[in-house]
């Protein structure tokens, strides 16, 4: 078969079929591919809850904005047997070294930190990447921690925590995203706690 | 025998990688560990067998002056079958690779095997073409990784080497590393192609 010549008319009839058949095969496999994805965050969002707060039965999410502005905070607030046992706040900072870092922060329904876990960062391999709980065990010291009486900062800040080593900038944005966590926890909800004895949820 | 000729060029005497240079950005991008550097390895070895497949097929009802753009389209159309499927079975993967995946579609070598091997060839020679290809890069790309990972990290695909100690050279996890192994390996690969030859 000898080569189309390339006449106004071949070039848009081609081109409108290429692009034609191309959406459609995308079309196609988005939807085949639609729930399996949303299934995947969901589970990792489901596992990264299960992380970061106490064993709990039931699952109640509401949106909060942080005091100083920005994007709104998922809470989730877990409970068992009714009885409210941890709130896992879905936090971020935009400080993180290459863009953007999403964790998940576990909260005791008093204030104090339960368990912190990543969510999705772009942070160098092999030296940022080790606030993920696979890779060290870095996290692990904000376990247990008031943040109201321990200064979320790295130590080089005057603050309590152990930046990573040749990662500080890292370190920061993920006391940051603790940090903003928090504020927006103890607006909306500490404060609540203390004026009326008991949050009403 | 002239197709296994074909099938084998990929891996020494036409390395996409360490002889012909191509598809260097995610080849030095994604690399920091011997997993990352399969896993993107193998995601273009699929789009080039898909792209060059296409290509080789509808190639003469192609006219040649909108022959790039039709290529391209066809290519990001792999690339984004690939991104979604990953997504949705891989995610671990999709986690460290997503940033990189969508590269593939400059990536000048599928690029280039759509224009100067699928386009002038058959359905058969093309289809081996994109498995030589691609496998040589992956090859490319693992060794890479492999060799940043154990001098970086002490690990080899995730495994520690030497028990206890996680501090490696950290140089060859950050861009100037890859860089370097790069370098080596340049050298390693024409020598290898030196003494087939």
């Amino acid at each position: 078969m000898a080569k189309k010549e390339s006449t106004f008319i071949n070039m848009v009839l081609t081109l409108l079929l290429v692009t034609a058949a191309a959406s459609f095969t995308l079309a196609t496999v988005y939807n085949l591919t639609a729930e399996p994805i949303a299934q995947a965050r969901e589970a990792k969002r489901q596992n990264a809850i299960s992380q970061v707060v106490p064993e709990f039965d039931r699952l109640e999410s509401r949106m909060f904005l942080p005091p100083d502005g920005g994007d709104s905070l998922e809470f989730n607030f877990a409970y068992k047997n009714n009885e409210l046992v941890g709130i896992a706040v879905n936090t971020w900072t935009n400080r993180g070294y290459s863009g953007r870092i999403t964790a998940m922060v576990g909260f005791y329904p008093d204030g104090r930190i339960f368990d912190v876990v990543h969510l999705q960062h772009k942070e160098t391999p092999g030296l940022g990447d080790k606030i993920d709980k696979s890779k060290s065990d870095w996290s692990d010291q904000f376990k247990d921690i008031d943040p109201e009486t321990t200064l979320l900062k790295v130590s080089k800040d005057n603050g309590e925590i152990d930046a990573i080593t040749a990662a500080t900038i890292t370190s920061r944005a993920y006391c940051d995203a603790i940090q903003r966590a928090y504020n927006t926890f103890a607006d909306h909800i500490l404060s609540q706690t203390k004026q009326e004895g008991g949050p009403e949820l | 025998m002239k197709q296994w000729k074909n099938f084998t060029k990929g891996f020494i005497k036409d390395n996409p990688v360490f002889i012909l240079l191509l598809g260097l950005c995610p080849a030095l991008g994604v690399t920091t560990s011997a997993f990352n550097g399969l896993g993107m390895g193998l995601a273009t070895t699929f789009v080039l067998l898909g792209s060059n497949t296409v290509v080789s097929i509808i190639k003469n009802v192609i006219p040649n002056k909108v022959r790039i753009p039709s290529f391209i389209v066809i290519i990001a159309s792999f690339v984004t079958i690939v991104q979604l499927t990953m997504e949705a079975y891989l995610p671990d993967l999709f986690d460290s690779l997503g940033l990189f995946i969508p590269l593939i579609v400059v990536n000048c070598l599928v690029m280039g095997r759509a224009e100067a091997f699928a386009s002038k060839n058959n359905i058969g020679s093309s289809i081996v073409d994109a498995l030589g290809m691609g496998l040589g890069f992956t090859l490319a790309l693992t060794m890479l990784g492999g060799l940043r990972e154990i001098l970086g990290a002490y690990s080899i695909f995730g495994i520690q080497l030497i028990p206890g100690v996680t501090d490696g050279m950290l140089v060859f996890v950050l861009a100037p590393g890859a860089f370097i192994g790069m370098g080596y390996l340049i050298i390693l690969f024409n020598f290898l192609k030196k003494k087939t030859a």
